[in-house]
């Protein structure tokens, strides 16, 4: 039972993460959902792992400690991605940063 | 440690980071509410932490040593390693949580008459709980690793509140130079910390024996060698460097002076109470890592080095500062190296009670500083303060207490008898006299600079631009008097005559030595020192005192360049500027350039290649491949264009057809499924 409290708190996380990065138009709230995501990520690694037949390896920690470091990647990335948008249109609404279309 | 008393223990911090917890959620008008919720939790803190001390005090002292009663409980377990936390109660952590919670209190009340006028009240009541919950966390923590973490939320809580007015350039810019400088320190903290999880495999203080600060665990640090040196001293100076950078030891002191672009409750609560207070207290925490080969070990040899000259250093360059905070906040910094240089030649006692001492007197003499800055409109030049003795009587007399306790006043004041410890401990070191010295010459220049800027400030003829300057409303004053009255009572437990505090640390029942006072060798220190404190004073009083002051301070006259290089602070950010950060910036165009030749040279390399090979099937398609393809290209091409239109450069369009293919993509799996 307690796995499926953890899972749907995950999926709770999962679908407001996206929700935030679907309709913010500032550029940090997308990021700051994306990152919302990340963690419902990691906080199913770390479930499925707790309650999995071999909680004894730590592989949902490890697996979780990766995705916390390139979570943590992404964000500096991500952020510079920011600064150099704001930079050039003055601005960090993603509805203006549309030059990429095809 | 029984129920109530961990429980008791849990509360404190907790209760503080509860009310920032809920203010956060407050709206910005909801002033009072955020207010009350913060000084009420904290008063609660203060109440249950002096409940801690009398705990601690009423401890059995059927035998002799201390009595550390912790509680501890299990945070991450990994495979067969589980990682503890856990809070501790002893005298060092009883003392020191009822003086931050106490002091934090005080600063609390103030910032309600100080941040009247401000828009963010609500967030600065948010980051002040923050700040007092992390810090008490960092007092009671028995664990190294909840004490790092406490100690980084300290640090963000700073970062915060030194950059509260962020619209001001400076306010930003000195509360990032706080954040990095300090990160500098933590770095090493933080590679001691692992390498003393490796050594000893516990975090944990005190465990029943197995400990990191417990004798089995000093025994196996002490008798590890790497690299010649004992892995116990490695360590401790991996932690000192944590400790130097938040407590502003040199060569990391440089945040500290430009932290004052905080509110001035801010200033307080960093320079007298807390954030610097914590480099100490970590340092006076793992002491016995220090002192695992002995009493004057490598690493304690070094902290008392470090000590004495940025007691020194720091008081030197406070003569030249015209800013009334910045003297101040350089006088802290020489003061932190009073206590990092008793810490070295081996006397905890000495350093936390100078610690407890200078958090009165310090917090009263910034509140001090703010109540004059409120009084004259925000002026914080001293050039253009004076005569306000007759305009601020309050503020005027309790900054006196502050700056007698401060300069070491003999007697009546705590300043005196705790940096009496100090040099009489600094005296009996047998490695050097070096640092005794050093603090001498440290502790007369505090007179002078004192004296310095009460002459500026309250003395002589008003010299400001702003009219009317008026004494502040009782929500600042009472605080103050408060203040003073603990800078002036804290003497009572520091004189050698009764060695309240220094028998409590040391887990004896105190006693009553008068005798103690005559002693020759005390008799003579403090004689020294009294001489010293009338020198410093009375020089002060004849270069600032005797005729009206202006614009040009009198030793300008005298050394022009000297005193140039004072106000300067002695060049070491123009040394970092010319070092450091030109290093980093050629590095960064080092990098840079091997962007842009080499990584997108190869790239180019690539580019060109392809256009080759595409040329060369552009060749082919052309001559080889039949013209009436052409036809179905452009058919394809329309297509295309549709296609293409869905391609609207959003990133969050991109997106939603993501976010609605998982969707249709878990309906399928479930429709499979089912």
């Amino acid at each position: 039972m307690m796995l499926q409290i953890l899972l749907a708190i995950s999926a709770a996380l999962f679908a407001l993460g996206l929700l935030a990065a679907l309709t913010r138009r500032n550029a940090i709230m997308v990021l700051i959902g994306i990152e919302l995501m990340l963690g419902a990520g990691n906080l199913n690694f770390i479930s499925f792992w707790k309650f999995s037949a071999h909680p004894e390896t730590i592989t949902g920690v490890m697996f979780a400690i990766f995705s916390i470091a390139i979570a943590a990647a992404e964000a500096a990335v991500g952020l510079a991605i920011v600064i150099q948008v704001h930079r050039r249109l003055h601005s960090v609404d993603v509805n203006e940063a549309n030059q990429l279309k095809g | 440690m029984d129920n109530i008393v961990s429980i008791a223990a849990v509360l404190v911090p907790l209760l503080p980071l509860l009310a920032a917890g809920i203010t956060a959620f407050l709206k910005r008008e909801q002033r009072g509410l955020s207010a009350t919720l913060v000084i009420t939790a904290q008063a609660i803190a203060c109440a249950t932490s002096l409940y801690l001390l009398l705990v601690a005090m009423c401890e059995d002292h059927g035998e002799p040593g201390i009595v550390h009663q912790f509680f501890n409980f299990p945070w991450l377990t990994f495979g067969n390693q589980t990682l503890q936390l856990g809070l501790v109660l002893d005298p060092l952590s009883a003392g020191m949580a009822a003086m931050v919670s106490f002091v934090s209190l005080l600063i609390f009340i103030y910032s309600l008459g100080y941040m009247h006028d401000d828009r963010n009240f609500t967030r600065f009541f948010t980051f002040l709980g923050l700040f007092s919950g992390a810090m008490l966390g960092v007092v009671l923590s028995n664990s190294l690793l909840l004490t790092f973490v406490a100690w980084e939320l300290v640090g963000l809580a700073s970062y915060l509140l030194i950059g509260f007015w962020f619209h001001k350039h400076s306010a930003s810019a000195a509360a990032k130079k706080a954040f990095l400088t300090t990160r500098v320190g933590d770095m090493g903290f933080l590679i001691g910390m692992f390498w003393l999880y490796k050594a000893s495999g516990t975090l944990l203080f005190y465990d029943n024996g197995a400990g990191c600060l417990e004798q089995t665990a000093l025994t196996t640090l002490a008798h590890t060698l790497a690299g010649g040196m004992a892995v116990s001293n490695i360590i401790a100076l991996l932690i000192f460097c944590g400790a130097a950078g938040k407590s502003g030891q040199f060569p990391l002191h440089v945040w500290l002076p430009d932290a004052m672009e905080g509110p001035t409750p801010v200033s307080a609560l960093i320079h007298a109470a807390t954030m610097v207070a914590a480099g100490v207290y970590l340092v006076a925490r793992v002491f016995p890592i220090f002192t695992a080969t002995g009493p004057h070990s490598s690493a304690l040899v070094v902290v008392a080095c470090i000590g004495a000259f940025t007691a020194l250093f720091a008081a030197l360059i406070a003569v030249g500062q015209w800013d009334i905070k910045r003297i101040l906040a350089y006088s802290t910094v020489s003061q932190l190296g009073f206590m990092m240089l008793a810490l070295g030649v081996g006397s905890v006692a000495a350093a936390m009670l100078h610690l407890l001492a200078h958090a009165f007197f310090k917090a009263l003499l910034f509140l001090g500083a703010g109540s004059v800055i409120h009084g004259v409109h925000e002026e914080q030049d001293i050039r253009n303060m004076g005569g306000l003795w007759r305009k601020m009587p309050t503020t005027f007399l309790t900054y006196t207490v502050g700056m007698l306790a401060l300069a070491g006043f003999p007697l009546f004041f705590s300043g005196f008898w705790t940096k009496d410890a100090i040099l009489h401990e600094a005296h009996l070191w047998t490695v050097s006299q070096a640092p005794f010295y050093m603090a001498v010459a440290a502790a007369f220049l505090t007179a002078f600079y004192m004296t310095r800027q009460m002459m500026y400030v309250f003395f002589g003829s008003y010299r400001g631009n702003a009219a009317h300057p008026h004494e502040s409303p009782a929500v600042m004053t009472v605080p103050l008097v408060i203040l003073a009255a603990a800078a002036i009572l804290m003497s009572l437990p520091a004189t050698p005559a009764w060695p309240w505090y220094e028998k409590f640390l040391a887990g004896h029942a105190p006693s009553f030595l008068p005798a103690a006072l005559f002693e020759p060798g005390f008799l003579q220190i403090a004689a020294t020192s009294a001489a010293i404190v009338f020198f410093g004073i009375g020089l002060g009083w004849l270069i600032y005192g005797r005729r009206p002051l202006g614009d040009t301070d009198p030793l300008q006259t005298v050394a022009a360049p000297v005193f140039r290089a004072l106000t300067n602070r002695l060049y070491v950010d123009e040394i970092y500027e010319a070092t450091v950060i030109r290093g980093l910036r050629v590095l960064g165009r080092v990098m840079a350039w091997v962007d842009r030749q080499i990584v997108a040279g190869a790239v180019r390399a690539v580019a060109w290649l392809s256009f080759l090979v595409s040329a060369i099937s552009n060749g082919m398609d052309r001559f080889l491949i039949n013209f009436g393809f052409d036809s179905s290209c452009n058919a394809l091409r329309e297509y295309g264009g549709g296609i293409a239109s869905c391609e609207g450069g959003r990133v969050q369009g991109y997106l939603r057809v993501l976010g609605i293919g998982i969707v249709v993509l878990l309906g399928l799996v479930a429709w499979l499924l089912a």
